[in-house]
């Protein structure tokens, strides 16, 4: 299937991904490299096969892994905020959400 | 540097101490960073004094040094080589990548709160490529690792800088991360061991997601017995990692031995065919004579999907890459872009600013093949043959103990040699991915050098929780055909 310019724009936006002119340029032809390339999956016939569900062994999905449901120590709000690239009043600081 | 279990015996014993066999691997990491950019972050004084506290804790056990510190302490003193994916509290934690800026997770991975336990000393973060994608390191925005056996060639990715941090000598052991080869292969280029666990035997707590349902921390090591060790520390149930599967670990270390008459090594001849470097295809091809003398019976096997695991990888990797990497928000931790006004900006150009073109890519490709009215088409077909890749396997193993496969299609390459092409690129893993698809264990073995004398892989390929199996192949490999050949940038 041909990638144009605008797909890859339409994809960037749902990834946010910001795409300059030069970079749509680059990726439209390797994408639709990559994508040719995987469709060779069509010729296999998979009308009865299930799908894989993750990475999970049999012995991974017979594994309880739900826990007792007892508090445990977390963060805390300090350490929660140490790394913040603007932390304010205890709380993550946002650019206007509303234009 | 000595092999770990050797180093922990000397350690125990008082022949020598923590802090010189630290302070050597720190010495070489230094001195060798220049060359080699195999280290993001050296932790001299943290590493030191972990060392001293080590000395103390072996010198107060009066009369009981021996084997109680053993038990206690089974990687007491050796230094540890750690990818910069797998956090660690107070080291930095960057991926190879600029977005997570300056962070320092504030807790442990489950594997290295276990090998701290262990007393195991962290000398260090290793440069990979960013978020663990790329099979030459050459994706990390640091700068690529170089391979100590010809610095003008890579050493492998992503868990390139572990890789070359073992290969040159500098640590005995070190840890990385394997989503579709990224362990094993860069092993295989610089001529060092690689693990990639069973699925769910080694916790992914605290190792940053790239494909969660492929992930695996993995390890690197000059010797079977120095990965069995490490291994043996790190396997096991989490309650951390919901994925961690219920599972006894068995003593890999007494599993050991040179005994491996009467298995049945699986090869398939399609895989040794098209493609591959005849250098690579001979050294395979007598890695297996030399299984054969030591009584191993060779049966052909066939793996019909093998030839589609490329193209299912890179829908599923990518796919789960572009959800975990939407966390990446310039909000809660790293880099934030400036002069955005408003969120919808913000997060676009600290994205644009923040990841590199590889990591771009695999996110664009991800969410295209999750975006509606393409989700049927590539991403279940995807899990479909993911199913047939699986019954591949369960059919193989039916015939035999563990197969055999070349490691990676070629020796290293020179830098800028599949930059501009990514497809060209992701057929490096074309032996490796099938085992991330299907969940099961392999280890990749030197296994001979080329004429340009670079390192060539074997990788044995086995059963769900079958690595105790697949060290001993190892191990007995090694004892008839080690890889005596030292690379020409070593500490």
């Amino acid at each position: 299937m041909p990638i144009t310019e605008a797909d890859i724009e339409k994809v960037a936006q749902l990834a946010h991904l910001e795409m300059t002119a030069e970079e749509r340029h680059v990726f439209a032809p390797q994408m639709a490299e990559i994508v040719a390339y995987v469709e060779q999956l069509n010729e296999i016939d998979t009308s009865a096969i299930e799908p894989a569900l993750g990475g999970l062994t049999p012995e991974g999905e017979r594994t309880e892994s739900s826990r007792a449901d007892e508090v445990l120590p977390s963060l805390g709000q300090k350490l929660a905020l140490d790394q913040a690239p603007d932390p304010a009043a205890g709380h993550f600081r946002v650019p206007k959400v509303l234009a | 540097m000595k092999p770990a279990i050797k180093l922990r015996d000397e350690i125990i014993s008082g022949e020598t101490t923590a802090r010189a066999a630290v302070e050597s691997a720190l010495d070489g990491a230094e001195k060798l960073n220049d060359t080699l950019n195999a280290f993001l972050e050296i932790d001299r004084e943290g590493a030191l004094n972990r060392a001293d506290v080590i000395d103390v804790e072996i010198r107060s056990q009066s009369g009981a040094v021996g084997e109680k510190s053993i038990s206690a302490m089974p990687l007491a003193g050796v230094p540890i080589a750690i990818k910069d994916n797998i956090c660690v509290r107070g080291m930095q934690t960057s991926c190879g990548s600029r977005i997570l800026g300056p962070y320092k997770p504030p807790y442990n991975a489950t594997a290295i709160e276990r090998l701290l336990a262990s007393g195991a000393v962290i000398i260090g973060k290793t440069n990979c490529d960013e978020f663990a994608m790329g099979s030459s390191n050459e994706n990390s925005a640091f700068g690529p690792v170089k391979n100590p056996w010809d610095i003008a060639r890579v050493p492998g990715g992503s868990s390139g800088g572990s890789a070359a941090a073992v290969a040159a000598g500098i640590v005995p052991v070190a840890l990385g991360s394997d989503t579709g080869g990224s362990v094993r292969q860069p092993a295989s280029l610089c001529g060092v061991i690689g693990v990639k666990p069973t699925y769910g035997r080694v916790s992914r707590y605290g190792l940053v997601a790239f494909g969660s349902s492929l992930d695996q921390i993995g390890v690197f090591a000059r010797q079977a017995s120095d990965a069995a060790a490490v291994l043996q520390i790190i396997a096991g149930r989490d309650q951390l990692d919901a994925t961690t599967a219920d599972v006894p670990v068995p003593d890999y270390g007494a599993e050991l031995s040179d005994d491996v008459k009467g298995l049945r090594l699986g090869v398939s001849r399609a895989l040794l065919g098209q493609g591959l470097n005849d250098e690579v295809r001979d050294a395979v091809e007598k890695a297996i004579e030399v299984y054969r003398d030591l009584g191993v019976e060779i049966v052909d096997i066939d793996l019909p999907h093998a030839k589609y695991a490329i193209a299912v990888y890179y829908i599923i990797a990518t796919a789960e890459a572009s959800s975990n990497l939407a966390r990446y928000d310039g909000v809660r931790y790293g880099f934030r872009a400036e002069e955005a006004p408003a969120l919808r900006e913000m997060y676009r150009k600290t994205r644009d600013e923040g990841f590199g073109p590889e990591v771009k890519r695999r996110i664009m490709l991800g969410t295209y093949v999750l975006s509606a009215g393409y989700y049927d088409a590539y991403y279940l077909k995807a899990q479909k043959v993911r199913s047939l890749i699986k019954q591949d396997f369960a059919q193989a193993f039916a015939k035999c103990d563990a197969i055999a496969t070349p490691t990676a299609p070629t020796p290293a390459f020179v830098f800028g040699e599949k930059v501009d092409d990514p497809l060209a690129m992701y057929l490096n893993d074309v032996f490796t991915v099938t085992a991330n698809l299907a969940g099961v264990p392999g280890i990749s073995v030197p296994c001979g050098l080329s004429s340009e004398a670079l390192p060539i892989g074997l990788q044995l390929l086995g059963p769900n929780w079958s690595e105790a199996l697949l060290l001993r192949l190892t191990h007995a490999y090694q004892s008839r055909n080690p890889l005596r050949a030292r690379p020409r940038v070593h500490a």
